[in-house]
This record gives C-alpha cells, sequence and structure tokens, in this order.
C-alpha cells in the first residue's frame, strides 16, 4: 500500500492545475468583459463570472492545507453528493415558485403586470421556469444521483480528485448566469437552449468536464459488468453533449457581447431547435430519470429489476428511436411533409421501450406490492412510474398530426409536459432526494414518513388540477379557434378565446400551488434527517417500514 | 437521384438498420451463456457496500 500512495502523491495533481487554468482564464476574459461589455448583459455576467473565479481561487487556497483535497481511493466521494442533494432541494423550491408567480400572472393579468419592472414580466419569467426546474432542479438530481449510483455499481471512487466540485460549482455558476441573463432580457431565443454564446460556451466547458468524471471512473471500476443505470446515465451525458453543441452553433457579434448569429436559418434552424427541443426530453428528462428508476426502485424495495434482459432492450431501443421524434413538434409548418411523418411515426413507435421501461420498473415490486401501503418513498416512485406510462401515451397520440391539428398551441401541450415534468420526473425526483439524504448523512430513516405522505398527497392532488385544468382549456381553446360560422368566417375572436381560459387558469395556479406547498415541506423534512432528528410522533422502532411484517 | 429514388434508399437502409441493431440486441440479451452474468448484474444495486464513505 505505501508505494503506491507515495506514487499517487508525486503525480502532479492535474485536476487542481485545471480548476487554477480554467479560473484564471476566466478572470481574465471576466475582466475585459467588465470594462469592454457592449451591453448591460455582458456588464453582469463579466462581473459574476469574475467573482466566481475569485470564489473558486479563494476556495482552493482555504482547502489546500487540510485533507479536503486529499483523494483516497478507498472511500466514496460523498460530499459533492451532499451538496447536490440541498442545491435540487433549492433550485426546485424557486423554479416551481416562479412556475406558480407566472401561472398566477395568466389567471390575473392586470394584476400581475408590472410596468415599471421588466424582469418581473412573463416573457423573462418563463424561461427562468423552464430552465430552473429542468437544469436547475432536474440538472442536480441528475448530477448528485449520477455520481452516486455510479460509485456504487463500479465500487469504486468518482474520478478526478476535485474535478467532480469544479462540475458542481461550475453547474451553479451555470445557471446563475442563465437565470440573471434571462432577468435582464438577454437571451438567444430558442427554446429551452436560451442561454447566449458565452453561457453556452461556460457549460460546454463543465459539461466536458462532467463527461470525463463519469468515463473515468466507469474505467476504473471493479464491477467487470457495466449496470444498466450507468449506460442510461452515459446516454444522457453524451447525447446532451452533441445536442447542445450542435443546436447552440452561432457566431458571437464582438467578444464582449450578449448577441450572436445563429449558424443555422430558416426551417433547418426550426428542426436543429426541435431535434434539441424533443431530446432534451428523450434525454436529459428521460434517461437521465430512468437511470435513477433502475437503481433506487430495486434499492427501495430490495429486489432485483424484473428483467436485467428487458431493461437492455429498453435502453438500446430507447436511444435509438428517440433521437427521431423532434419533427413532430413542427406539423402543419415550412419542415417537408415527409420529415413530419417520419417524426411523427418515431414518436408512435416509442411507446414500445417507454412502457417496457415502465413495466420493468412496476414488475420490479411484485411479491413486494404490500411496501406500498407502509413505505411512502416507494410510492412517489411507483406514482411518478404511473405518471411517465400516462405522459409518454399521451405524447405519442399528439404527435399524430390530426390530433396535433387541435392540440399544438394550445394549453393541452403545457398540460402534457406537465403531467410528464412534474408527474414523472418531479416525483422520482422526490423519491431519489428522500432515499438519498438518511444514506448520506447515515441517519436512520427520515425525519418523519408521515410528512412524506402528506407531500405525496399535496404532490398528485396539485398535479391532477394541473393536468385536468390543462385538458379542459386546452381543448377548448383547440375548438374555438377552429370553429367557422356559415360564411366560412371565425367564430371567436383570439381575445374570446383567452377570455374562456380564466377558469382553468386558476385551477391550474392552484395545482402548481399545491405542488410547491409540497416540495416546501420535502425540504423541511430532509433539512431536520440531516440535522439528525427523528418526529417524536413517529418513534424509530415504530415506524419503520422494513420491520412491518408482510401478511 | 430523384425524390423517390432517395426516399426508397432511405427507407430501406433505415429499416435494415434498424431491424439489424434490434436483432443484435435480442441476439446478445438471449444469448444462453450470458444469463448468469445478466442475473448476477440485476442485484448490484442490492450488494452492500463494503467502502467507507467518508467525504
Amino acid at each position: 500500500m505505501e508505494p503506491t500512495l507515495l506514487k499517487s502523491k508525486a503525480l502532479p495533481r492535474f485536476d487542481i492545475i485545471f480548476t487554477c487554468g480554467v479560473a484564471f482564464l476566466v478572470a481574465l476574459w471576466a475582466i475585459f468583459a467588465t470594462s469592454h461589455a457592449e451591453d448591460v448583459g455582458m456588464t453582469v455576467h463579466g462581473w459574476i463570472f469574475l467573482g466566481a473565479a475569485i470564489m473558486a481561487a479563494l476556495g482552493l487556497v482555504f482547502t489546500a492545507h487540510g485533507t479536503a483535497l486529499q483523494n483516497d481511493p478507498s472511500t466514496y466521494s460523498d460530499g459533492v453528493i451532499r451538496f447536490g442533494v440541498i442545491a435540487s432541494t433549492f433550485w426546485g423550491i424557486v423554479g416551481m415558485l416562479v412556475g406558480v408567480v407566472i401561472a398566477s400572472q395568466l389567471a390575473y393579468p392586470d394584476m400581475l403586470y408590472f410596468k415599471d419592472f421588466g424582469f418581473l414580466n412573463f416573457g423573462r419569467l418563463r424561461p427562468l421556469h423552464t430552465s430552473a426546474v429542468i437544469f436547475a432542479f432536474g440538472g442536480n438530481v441528475l448530477l448528485a444521483t449520477s455520481f452516486y449510483v455510479v460509485q456504487r455499481t463500479c465500487r469504486a471512487r468518482l474520478f478526478g480528485g476535485m474535478l467532480p466540485w469544479f462540475v458542481f460549482w461550475g453547474y451553479q455558476l451555470f445557471i446563475v448566469l442563465a437565470a440573471t441573463g434571462y432577468l435582464l432580457g438577454v437571451t438567444s431565443g430558442q427554446e429551452y437552449a436560451e442561454p447566449t454564446w458565452h453561457v453556452d460556451l461556460w457549460l460546454t466547458v463543465v459539461w466536458v468536464a462532467y463527461l470525463l468524471v463519469f468515463l473515468g471512473t466507469l474505467w476504473k471500476r471493479k464491477e467487470p459488468h457495466i449496470y444498466v443505470a450507468n449506460w442510461f446515465y452515459l446516454a444522457f451525458i453524451v447525447t446532451i453533449a452533441m445536442l447542445h453543441v450542435v443546436n447552440n452553433l452561432a457566431v458571437p457579434t464582438s467578444a464582449f457581447a450578449t448577441t450572436s448569429y445563429p449558424l443555422f436559418g430558416g426551417v433547418q434552424n426550426a428542426l436543429t431547435q426541435w431535434w434539441y427541443g424533443h431530446n432534451a426530453v428523450g434525454f436529459f428528462l428521460t434517461a437521465g430519470f430512468l437511470a435513477i428508476m433502475y437503481y433506487f426502485i430495486p434499492k427501495q424495495v430490495n429486489r432485483p429489476v424484473y428483467s436485467y434482459q428487458l431493461s437492455i432492450v429498453h435502453f438500446w431501443a430507447l436511444i435509438f428511436i428517440y433521437i427521431w421524434a423532434g419533427p413532430h413538434h413542427l406539423h402543419y409548418t415550412a419542415l417537408p411533409q415527409w420529415a413530419q411523418t417520419l417524426g411523427m411515426t418515431f414518436s408512435i413507435i416509442l411507446w414500445m421501450p417507454s412502457w417496457g421501461g415502465m413495466i420493468n420498473g412496476l414488475m420490479t415490486l411484485s411479491g413486494a406490492w404490500d411496501k406500498l401501503r407502509t413505505d411512502p418513498v416507494l410510492r412517489m416512485f411507483v406514482a411518478s412510474l404511473a405518471f411517465y406510462g400516462m405522459s409518454t401515451f399521451e405524447g405519442p397520440v399528439m404527435s399524430v398530426r390530426a390530433v396535433n391539428s387541435l392540440s399544438h398551441y394550445t394549453d393541452w401541450t403545457i398540460g402534457h409536459v406537465h403531467s410528464g415534468a412534474l408527474g414523472w420526473v418531479g416525483m422520482v425526483s422526490f423519491g431519489a432526494l428522500y432515499a438519498l439524504t438518511p444514506w448520506l448523512w447515515k441517519r436512520e430513516r427520515l425525519y418523519s414518513l408521515k410528512l412524506v405522505e402528506m407531500h405525496f398527497w399535496l404532490s398528485t392532488i396539485g398535479i391532477l388540477f394541473y393536468i385536468s385544468s390543462m385538458w379542459v382549456s386546452g381543448i377548448q381553446q383547440g375548438l374555438m379557434w377552429r370553429s367557422y360560422n356559415e360564411f366560412g368566417f371565425l367564430t371567436y375572436s383570439f381575445v374570446e378565446t383567452v377570455k374562456a381560459m380564466h377558469l382553468p387558469y386558476i385551477v391550474r395556479a392552484i395545482g402548481g400551488l399545491l405542488y410547491l406547498i409540497g416540495t416546501c415541506i420535502m425540504a423541511y423534512n430532509l433539512w431536520r434527517t440531516i440535522d439528525g432528528a427523528v418526529a417524536k410522533k413517529e418513534p424509530l422502532t415504530l415506524a419503520n417500514p422494513n420491520l412491518v411484517p408482510a401478511e | 437521384m430523384s425524390y423517390e429514388q432517395l426516399s426508397a434508399f432511405a427507407q430501406t437502409s433505415g429499416m435494415i438498420y434498424f431491424m439489424a441493431i434490434f436483432a443484435a440486441v435480442c441476439l446478445y440479451v438471449f444469448w444462453p451463456s450470458n444469463r448468469a452474468k445478466f442475473d448476477k448484474a440485476a442485484r448490484m444495486p442490492l450488494e452492500n457496500e463494503d467502502i467507507d464513505h467518508v467525504r
């Protein structure tokens, strides 16, 4: 043991050199950006970049003399995952709060329109909401769980010394840059890819480091077989890298301006955008979270995956088919009809792998269904799979051109997205956070299972309010838009269709509020668990679900 | 190359490509000697942790 330790100490720490180098280059560029910026957005981002570089340097200096930077291969690197759990919860509340705010703005546009505060307008807050819940909340959940799962299933410490920390803090910096940009009105105008070119470049650096950490850990694994969850995580990381780079290809107008010219124009731009957009759903919100399903559900029920063979077919079928489904976002546009039909066909084929995966997850419970009664965390996972099944059934239906002619541009789409996002992504993430917290902080159990139950019902009822109000409003909207009178004129003016949405919008805002309250309860529960508390009314011996007999 | 020729080529080769990949995956999954490996892999999340994870 002694010689190898000496040898590893003698090696130069590339991770520290890399971090210092990146911080130096970022600081250098940021100093010029603050002084030469051509718009306010760039000035602000220059200062944020500079602040981040200084904090990185200070962080390195203050941790250098202690043990924090040491890299002991006989332990797992869990500190970064703890930060990931906290960051996920924090960004979840922020993103969902902004969601409730913009839902209320749509319900009461007169009351909640602030003429003098441009940054509070719907147009600025909407991308803040989508990016905060997808990339900040979902992204942090994926970072944290992938770091946890890859170490356990490879039985190896995370690769790269402090590189995982670079990935974590670099990703938080990306979130702050994106969010401040949106509030300042700085955007590249591509849906779900709104960050401007310099923020995109920063994310590329962080994402390549993430890929290196993940691949390096797989490389030094002690298990010969790579567990299926890691395949899903790897597909998520690699595909997001490809989508992000291609969709954001642009030429900046100057080195210190936020504006840029996209490489593609017209219908090519639209097709690339929805190739990106739909695969953000397919690989960020599906493949990554399926990885969570394949690790956390077997762990929570203490049973192996129902069919490991099905999981392999599931993986390859899903990734090969998803990548083609994007054009269904462009029905009845300038995109050639054959390309629209291609997207629609692949969307329908997706039914098979989606439901195959869902069944594989659900059947993992076979023989242990009684645990649903006693374990509310498991109930989160199962409800998430039910919503996954529902939204992956609804999606292909909506991708059919004839259905799309009614549903497109209406609230039905918004409802569909949220049954996937709140139901599948949100609930599977909550389940993972509830499972991870006691494991990471070495607690016997969560602070309170009753609070988990309350969270479960609040979020389930919130989702039902949300999606049923959006079905009503969306189908009504679609029918009103397409109705003609006997002279061939539109029956309704646009503003009449907006007025008809008022009641569903109020119901939607209430649904979102219930969901947000549930998330706040989770935050409290996790905080008390980390604190080491156990609810007085639920003593450990009585409330431990593992001790309840199956009969 | 006319549109018809191109679409005939794209459709045929696309079908062969997808069928070949699907067949390869199925062969790998149902190959008898792989059975034990997959049964073992299915239990990977359940194995007890023997590494102390402090940091």
